[in-house]
């Protein structure tokens, strides 16, 4: 690890993917993220890596699917609309099983929306999307160091599972500036060897075919079954969560990402009232730390979620709650981002 | 008694039996191709990525690595793949509703590029695998099961000429639109797609042919008579010949 670096959110990443081991970015500008697309074009040529603007994220996410099937670590990013434009391919990548990392940085929806910092796109994230039984592991960071680290990881976890991994950031994320600390660059000779699969040309070997698609009912059941079982896997394996002084909390503040940042803070402010408030941050979106969340539900009187966003997560935690204790919810949307003061107001009338 | 063999299929497919209607000409453009693949001995470097349509199944045919991209989205996944593997030969096999339609951004840009990858095109004036509907392609009073009134340059416009379209690009480095419905086409024809991947080989660019090509079954008329009437109707709305041809002597 080297000293701390002041850097901008979009680059933090971009740094961290290179850094992983990334030499190929596809990509379409849109705000708040069109830094990263620049970022990249200025860093790729110097790792001889390859940059290529798509002409949209229709194309750009073709070409991830093209050049991960050759067995390399590839990423794009993009914003709301340009994730809502990448979905058919998000898709086909996860029914080919091909180890891709998307970034999305959110911003204010739905339709062309605005350019500031939203949370809206969660179910799009978690749920779904694109058509077809799938999933991806969505990474939500609260900070530019953390975006760094599930960057480096969203890479690896991908690869382990031949999975897509989505860095689920927002406009607040992308464009802060902060100090970071950068893991060391990845030997590109230590990555995980995908010859066994990957279209490398067949030479001395049978081809290797790689595909989302079987016309046989039957067939095609039995790959979903087959993707099914690793995503049972990463459920079991990858979830990723924070406490925030909730030992002895009674009312537990449930947010992500920027608003979980926020959350801390507004912990903080209510212990000053007298308020035992403690904070659950899931920091993997996707799998969900339900069965984390749950255990809370034995201590704590109230359950109350923050979002920037009319309220998508709060549904995941009304699901690890199951019906024992109170779930309450405070939300801006539009790319308003709650202040604290709001949202503090907002729970002590709740208690 | 013993036997020898005099006659056998390009090693570049697989043998896999062909899934194609009786007198349709996918067979006889995957042959060529292949027939090519092997005279350039490019099999063990050839990637290939299959369209959505009748040639699905492409990537089982070919004896080659191959994916099945997103319909119309085989220009940008061939991209993404001639990118990360420069060294190897990257082919894209599409029809008209493919390539003319829903992909039609991703094939003019990756044309004008100029990427290093070589397309096929089959156009046969229809959709053939979801049953017989319009085309860009598809001729001006020509009937299908969603122009059945005949396409009307007043309500779908014309029929989309790529080959043209395309020769304007300069990153085009061999374009042709060819036919193979005589054995002095097909001939022809393959020399036109040697050419096309000459023209990646030799990394001047984008290399295209386009193949004139008969769907009998949604034509709705047996094979002998599609291939009269492509004679008849195709080639005089889409002029064959070479339209863009800037590859080297192949040595
Ligand atoms: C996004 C999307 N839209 C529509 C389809 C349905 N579809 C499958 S094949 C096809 C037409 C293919 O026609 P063409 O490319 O001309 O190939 P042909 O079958 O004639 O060989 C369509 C519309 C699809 N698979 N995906
Ligand atoms: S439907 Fe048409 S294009 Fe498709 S296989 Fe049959 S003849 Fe060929």
């Amino acid at each position: 690890m080297a000293e701390k670096v002041m850097v901008k959110g979009t680059e933090a990443i971009g740094e961290a993917a290179i850094r992983a081991g990334c030499r190929l970015y596809f990509g379409y500008p849109i705000t708040p993220q069109s830094e990263l697309t620049e970022y990249m074009s200025r860093r790729m040529p110097q790792v001889d890596g390859v940059f290529l603007q798509a002409e949209s994220e229709v194309a750009a996410v073709n070409m991830l699917y093209g050049a991960a099937s050759t067995g390399h670590r590839v990423m794009t990013s993009t914003s709301s609309p340009g994730y809502s434009l990448m979905q058919e391919g998000v898709s086909y990548i996860a029914g080919a099983e091909l180890p891709v990392v998307f970034v999305n940085v959110v911003r204010g929806g739905p339709g062309l929306g605005d350019i500031q910092p939203a949370q809206s796109d969660y179910f799009q994230a978690t749920k779904g999307g694109g058509h077809g039984d799938y999933r991806l592991v969505v990474y939500g960071p609260e900070s530019l160091q953390e975006a760094v680290e599930l960057t480096e990881k969203a890479f690896d976890v991908a690869d382990k599972y031949r999975n897509p991994a989505l860095i689920l950031a927002d406009g607040m994320l992308g464009q802060m500036m902060e100090p970071v600390e950068f893991p060391d660059f990845r030997d590109l000779s230590t990555l995980p060897d995908h010859s066994s699969w990957a279209m490398q040309g067949a030479k001395g070997r049978e081809p290797h075919k790689i595909t989302s698609f079987d016309i046989n009912e039957h067939v095609l059941e039995q790959m979903n079954l087959r993707y099914q079982e690793k995503y049972k896997k990463i459920i079991e394996n990858e979830q990723m969560w924070e406490e925030y002084k909730t030992e002895d909390a009674n009312v537990i503040i449930v947010a992500y990402g920027t608003m979980g940042r926020i959350a801390k803070t507004i912990v903080n402010m209510a212990r000053e009232k007298g308020v035992k408030a403690g904070l659950f941050r899931p920091i993997t979106l996707w799998p969900y730390p339900y069965e984390a969340l749950a255990k809370l539900a034995d201590q704590a009187k109230l359950f109350f979620t923050v979002e920037m966003s009319m309220g998508q997560m709060v549904e995941d935690v009304r699901l690890a709650v199951n019906g024992k204790k109170p779930v309450e919810f405070y939300g801006r949307t539009g790319g308003v981002v709650p202040t604290p003061n709001e949202v503090l107001a907002k729970l002590m009338e709740l208690i | 008694m013993s036997y020898k063999i005099k006659f056998k299929g390009p090693e570049s497919l697989s043998g896999k039996e062909f899934t194609y209607c009786p007198g349709c000409h996918h067979g006889i453009v995957h042959r060529l191709v292949a027939e090519v693949i092997d005279e350039l001995g490019i099999r063990e470097k050839t990637l290939m990525v299959a369209p959505v349509g009748c040639s699905v199944f492409a990537y089982e045919f070919f004896d080659v690595d191959g994916t099945v991209a997103p319909h119309g989205r085989a220009p940008a996944v061939a991209t993404g793949m001639k990118r990360a593997m420069p060294e190897n030969v990257v082919f894209t096999y599409q029809g008209d509703g493919d390539l003319a339609a829903i992909g039609t951004a991703e094939i003019i840009h990756a044309a004008n590029r100029g990427e290093k990858i070589t397309t096929i095109f089959i156009n046969n004036a229809i959709y053939g695998m979801t049953g017989g509907q319009m085309a860009p392609t598809t001729l001006l009073g020509m009937k299908t099961t969603t122009s059945p009134y005949g396409r009307s340059a007043e309500n779908e416009g014309y029929p989309l000429h790529m080959a043209e379209m395309l020769s304007n690009l300069p990153g085009v480095a061999f374009l042709a639109r060819t036919k193979v419905n005589k054995p002095q086409d097909v001939l022809k024809t393959k020399k036109l797609i040697k050419k096309a991947f000459l023209a990646q080989i030799q990394g001047k660019g984008f290399g295209m042919v386009e193949v004139l090509s008969t769907c009998p079954t949604n034509w709705g008329i047996p094979p002998v008579e599609a291939n009269k009437w492509l004679e008849e109707n195709l080639v005089p709305e889409f002029p064959l010949g070479v339209y863009v041809d800037k590859v080297g002597d192949e040595k």
